[in-house]
């Protein structure tokens, strides 16, 4: 059942994607010259929305929350490496799926990579592990437990500056 | 403009906002949060164990995520499926394997994009299971439950990825 699940909710997100064209090389290179923020609109309006749903369902009991530890090394070095192969392939995981489904198939080539990659990362666990995963470990931490506030503080918070932001980007013709 | 890019895609907000009431519904009957790079893991791992099944079997990586079809890969299948449906029945679709940015600065070569793709996908990949996560693990996923591990990578995504469109690219953007 819960591959059924994964295949609709992927359909109707690849969909999404595709219509909003953040799934194009334009789009996602034009994001990271500063050019275009058609991705950046696309990802901070579902985090605005799914962060209100998500609370509110949370703090009905009806969902639990499934925080990733917060391991600076490799939340860092991690996250530069991929910012840094992102901007060369033009696609990140999910999008590449989708810029193939609209027949770029440079995707292709990227899919491939990250199979390698992937293989490579597997290789390469052993020793990571021990060594880059350790480094600054500060365990399954959300914002509202670092701050001890509570999370409707910084929902509202991240919409007032969402709202802000949209807006700039509106008046700058982003 | 080309021809193939009408109809206008939609609004990035709505299609965003959207995908966020998406992944609640996703959460709430799945208790499935989006996700994509751990897909490659498991797809490098059932590649490799058409190979070598005994060795697959006893690597560190492959024993934490083992290589199966689960949610997750159906996910991101269907973001192919969606996205194809989306470009073929409303607008989009095109056969490209050289997207127009990189062409304009890089000509029209498909073995230097295919190249340049490729190495990209094998860095990402590998940042990104290094990071935990990637853009919608860590960007959306993550960022949308205020967990800080989400933002730190969310924040490295960017940087890494501004840096390097910055070298390829050079300084022409804004």
């Amino acid at each position: 059942m819960s591959l059924y699940y994964g295949l609709i909710t992927g359909i109707l997100f690849g969909f999404l994607l595709q219509r909003a064209e953040v799934i194009r090389y334009d789009r996602q290179l034009g994001a990271l010259r500063l050019l275009d923020m058609t991705i950046v609109k696309f990802m901070l309006s579902t985090v605005l929305v799914g962060m209100v749903g998500i609370h509110l369902l949370y703090d009905m009991g009806l969902v639990q929350l499934d925080i990733k530890t917060a391991v600076l090394g490799g939340n860092i070095l991690g996250g530069l490496l991929f910012g840094i192969g992102w901007a060369m392939l033009g696609y990140c995981p999910g999008t590449s799926a989708g810029a193939l489904g609209e027949g770029r198939w440079d995707a292709l080539w990227g899919i491939f990579g990250m199979l390698v990659g992937a293989a490579l990362y597997a290789e390469a666990y052993p020793a990571i592990k021990v060594t880059i995963l350790t480094w600054g470990d500060l365990g399954k931490t959300t914002l509202p437990g670092l701050l001890g506030i509570n999370h409707w503080i910084l929902v509202g918070l991240s919409w007032a500056g969402g709202i802000a932001l949209f807006r700039w980007f509106e008046q700058k013709g982003l | 403009m080309d021809k193939f890019t009408s109809p206008r895609p939609w609004n990035p907000y709505l299609c965003g906002g959207l995908s966020g009431l998406l992944v609640v519904l996703s959460v709430w009957i799945a208790g499935k949060y989006f996700g994509a790079s751990t897909t490659f893991v498991r797809s490098a791992g059932l590649i490799e164990q058409l190979f070598d099944p005994e060795r697959v079997a006893v690597m560190d990586y492959f024993i934490k995520t083992a290589p199966k079809i689960d949610w997750q890969w159906m996910f991101v299948a269907g973001i192919f499926i969606g996205s194809y449906l989306a470009a073929k029945f409303i607008g989009g679709f095109k056969i490209q394997a050289v997207p127009d940015m990189w062409q304009e600065r890089f000509g029209p070569s498909t073995a230097k994009r295919a190249l340049v793709a490729f190495i990209g996908g094998v860095i990402a990949i590998f940042g990104a299971r290094l990071a935990g996560g990637c853009p919608s693990g860590h960007g959306l996923s993550g960022t949308l439950q205020l967990s800080l591990s989400g933002f730190i990578a969310l924040v490295c995504f960017f940087l890494g990825g501004l840096l390097t469109a910055r070298i390829i690219y050079g300084r022409e953007g804004r």
